[in-house]
């Protein structure tokens, strides 16, 4: 069972709680892209056995969107973060850092 | 003038504790920004309370306000005077980038009250029930079962319930079958 704690109201939300949104910091290529581009930005995800950055809902509760950086293959959960950012703050970086040294996830490192 | 009901017209259940629909119960819905002055000055004149923290009510169902997200206050009031009061919030908003909304018939409201309630609601909400965990001032938003709800403790032994009133029927059947006197469980 996958815990996180919703950074907007502070509830720790079961999953049960929760609604899962996909892939965390997806960069949008729409009109004006290469095919190539569009192709990625809408087929191509990230499927890693680690260290991996998600979008979650707090669907039965505050509703907010907010994101989570969790590991795959252990449950573990390195922190949650707001919904209005465009990659994973320091914090959680150096969080993640501490336990899984050298990761690495798409551009992040 | 129509005949105003409740939901399932104050249906009630014994059994571990008592279920009992409680009628009627005027809610505005307020979303807007939560530290402005002026929106914590018509929930005052609204209900009588201040904006409370996250995750708590002030007051009870007959005048109070609960947090709902960090835009969002759920404000009770009297049935009777949900009108009267929305227009004086909303006079009291002029200019705010705020909106509040009449949601009162949208809603049913429960109450689960004796000994074991802490258990019963434990059943069907995905929540730490415990006393050091929950009571006093909390609220919460949560899910019942499989429909959205939220609920606070007006005592040690008495729950309120807000769920939806379409799924006031699924609710109140939910409470009953968690409440069966041969399912005691013996937590909390």
């Amino acid at each position: 069972m996958l815990i996180l704690k919703c950074p907007y109201c502070g509830v720790d939300a079961e999953e049960t709680e929760l609604a899962a949104g996909g892939e965390a910091h997806l960069k949008r290529f729409g009109p004006g892209s290469s095919d190539d581009e569009f192709h990625d930005y809408l087929f191509m995800r990230e499927n890693p056995k680690g260290v991996h950055f998600e979008r979650w809902r707090h669907a039965n509760g505050c509703g907010k969107w907010f994101h989570a950086a969790r590991c795959t293959q252990t449950l573990e959960v390195f922190g949650t973060y707001s919904a209005q950012v465009t990659e994973p703050p320091q914090e959680i970086r150096d969080a993640i850092t501490a336990k899984r040294p050298g990761w690495t996830w798409r551009e992040f490192e | 003038m129509s005949n105003l009901a409740s939901a399932l017209n104050g249906a009630s259940f014994k059994g571990l504790v008592t279920v009992t629909e409680a009628g009627l119960v005027g809610m505005i819905t307020l979303r807007g920004d939560l530290s402005s002055a002026k929106l914590q000055a018509a929930v005052k004149v609204a209900c009588g309370h201040d904006v409370p923290e996250p995750r708590k009510i002030a007051g009870t169902v007959d005048g109070g306000v609960a947090w709902m997200s960090p835009d969002e206050l759920l404000v009770l009031v009297p049935y009777a005077q949900v009108e009267a009061k929305l227009s004086e919030m909303t006079a009291a908003l002029d200019g705010e980038h705020a909106l509040a909304v009449n949601v009162s018939d949208a809603r049913a409201v429960f109450r689960v009250s004796g000994a074991s309630a802490r258990e019963v609601m434990g059943k069907v909400a995905p929540v730490d029930f415990s006393a050091a965990a929950f009571g006093g001032s909390d609220f919460r938003r949560s899910r019942l079962a499989q429909v959205a709800g939220a609920f606070w403790m007006d005592s040690d032994d008495s729950f309120t319930i807000i769920c939806f009133r379409s799924a006031a029927d699924y609710v109140f059947n939910l409470l009953s079958t968690a409440a069966n006197p041969q399912s005691s469980v013996g937590v909390y």
